[in-house]
């Protein structure tokens, strides 16, 4: 939809927003008129924010997490194990596992996951700084935690073959049925696999 | 299995149609152009979730309208079930049985299985391979759902790796792991949709030829012959053999979406010898072992339509094909003729129970 604009401050605002994803030129608009009934501090405090996100964020030079100085603060962290590393597609994924609270080990951000038709190769993630720091040692695990999709297992499967000789142990996550589950309602590969992959019976666990 | 009620709303030529039908034998009769064949494709559609004719499913409906809606009452082991089909521009379709709606297309897939003969079935002859591997694929995907998946499966990692091939070619470096771990992917599907076709050839040859031979008795002498790269050389092993070529062609040269069926009458290739008679005995008997087979692997049998199908044939072979599929082996039968007369007195000899439609400016009454 294209509307007149009064002012061409509004105009270029609203072109700014509307290129955020899920937004379009209705709800920038929208949007823009709210900013402006704010008063001016927090308005100031708006914009500031955004810009520092172009000056002030970086990425953690071993995991390539999201953060604010050289190292995130998993990376940061003495009490981690640094030994295990869990491979993940985004650094939303790292906020999931995080808040599971189970586990303990560090991480790796590839930043997307291998699918050509996407235009997305090997050389276009994070896999030369993986291997870099496997080489450093002290790596015993890699935990393949990405999507179980078929692109997903693509890029498992590669990262398998790329680094299986520098590792002692490559996991990945279990699939299976998942808690609160009915039977009737999982899907026929995965029940399939839970059978093949069953695991032994354990109390309270 | 059959279909007792269909009713049409926008599909095609028709506005709105309501059919009682026969548990046998159902004729439509009418001038060109007046939707016999529209008819047989909603049923397609209702068992298969598509037109047997064009795969855009948004030019079915009919021209100027928005929505077109197919519905039909199946009878199976006894049991009603209503099958329902609507197709909106600008929208997905949406399939519900007894009112609930599919999670996904596939699901439905296999329920109500049936077999189109129609003179599109030509191109199985004189088209490229794609058509006869389609064909393959059609017949297997209806009773195995293991080899459906694969084959969504295996398309999908065939186009990763074309497109990877085609950016070694452009900016992307090679990368030797990449390329491989396709290969290894893909044998996966590719081995277990190699065996399914192979396996399922063998058993089709001689019902085929046993219908061919009803159909014409002088006795030639009809071959069909499953061909695929995999029977020679193990699919992994092919895949690193072309490696190179594949890299100069951009695209995957060998696998089993290079397989093809070899046609042969008298010892000679189907397409350049038979005459358009033989053509048409072939096909049909290759339809007639296809409805064979899959009444063995779902032990219901297929609703069959038959499209326009005597159109090049002589009254003996005419009267031989309903006299086999009129036989209690089959189930219900959909026709499409333009000569009332010449069903009616064939049909007559038959003793079986038939209905006959007449179809004149998009109104459909029965005779």
């Amino acid at each position: 939809m294209y509307f007149t604009y009064s002012s061409k401050q509004l105009e270029d605002a609203v072109r700014e927003f509307s290129k955020l994803p899920g937004i379009g030129t209705k709800t920038a608009l929208r949007l823009v008129l709210h900013l402006l009934k704010e008063n001016r501090e927090s308005l100031d405090h708006f914009g500031n924010t955004i810009l520092r996100l172009g000056t002030h964020i970086r990425y953690c030079k071993d995991c390539m997490n999201i953060c604010d100085d050289e190292l995130c603060p998993v990376c940061a962290d003495k009490r981690r194990d640094h030994s295990i590393i869990c491979i993940v597609e985004n650094v939303k994924d790292v906020m999931i596992i995080e808040n599971t609270r189970q586990y303990r080990g560090v991480y790796h951000v590839l930043g997307g996951i291998i699918s050509p038709m996407d235009g997305i190769g090997p050389a276009d993630l994070n896999i030369d700084s993986l291997e870099a720091r496997i080489k450093r040692g002290n790596i015993r695990e890699l935990i393949l935690a990405l999507s179980a999709t078929m692109e997903g297992d693509t890029t498992n499967y590669y990262l398998y073959r790329r680094l299986s000789k520098s590792i002692p142990v490559i996991s990945t996550l279990a699939r299976g049925v998942s808690i609160g589950d009915e039977l009737e309602f999982i899907d026929e590969v995965t029940l399939g696999r839970s059978i093949l992959n069953r695991v032994p019976f354990e109390m309270n666990k | 299995m059959n279909l007792e009620t269909l009713s049409l709303v926008n599909f095609k030529n028709f506005s709105q149609v309501e059919l009682e039908l026969s548990p046998r034998i159902n004729c439509f009769v009418g001038d060109n152009g007046v939707g016999k064949t529209n008819i047989l494709d909603a049923i397609h559609y209702l068992c298969l979730c598509k037109s047997y004719f064009n795969p855009i499913d948004t030019q079915n409906i009919t021209h100027d309208e928005e929505f077109s809606v197919i519905q039909g009452e199946f009878l199976l082991d006894g049991i009603k079930n209503e099958i329902y089909c609507s197709i909106q521009r600008n929208k997905n379709k949406v399939f519900k049985r007894n009112k609930k709606e599919y999670d996904r297309l596939a699901h439905h897939i296999g329920l109500l299985p049936v077999v189109m003969i129609s003179p599109e079935d030509s191109v199985l002859i004189t088209e490229g391979s794609d058509e006869r591997r389609k064909f393959l694929n059609s017949v297997i995907s209806q009773y195995d759902k293991v080899y459906l998946d694969d084959n969504i499966a295996y398309n999908k990692l065939l186009a990763q790796r074309n497109k990877f091939l085609k950016n070694i070619q452009g900016s992307w470096h090679y990368d030797r792991d990449m390329l491989e771990v396709y290969n290894e992917k893909l044998v996966v599907p590719g081995k277990r949709i190699h065996h399914t076709r192979t396996v399922f050839t063998k058993k089709l040859v001689p019902i085929f030829r046993s219908y061919y031979n009803k159909i014409a008795p002088d006795m030639e002498a009809v071959d069909l012959k499953y061909h695929s790269q995999l029977e020679q050389v193990d699919f992994l092993e092919l895949l690193v053999q072309s490696v190179e070529k594949d890299i100069i062609m951009q695209y995957t040269t060998t696998g089993i979406h290079k397989d093809d069926i070899i046609l042969k009458l008298n010892g000679h290739h189907m397409k350049k010898t038979a005459s358009q008679g033989q053509q048409k005995t072939f096909l049909v008997s290759l339809k007639l072992a296809q409805f064979d087979f899959i009444r063995e692997m779902n032990k219901v049998r297929p609703i069959l339509l038959l499209d326009d199908v005597f159109d090049k044939f002589d009254e003996s072979r005419v009267r031989q094909i309903i006299k086999i599929v009129t036989d209690s082996h089959f189930g219900q039968i959909f026709i499409t003729h333009t000569d009332e007369q010449k069903m009616r007195s064939i049909l007559d000899d038959m003793n079986t129970e038939f209905k006959i439609f007449n179809i004149a400016h998009k109104d459909i009454t029965s005779i």
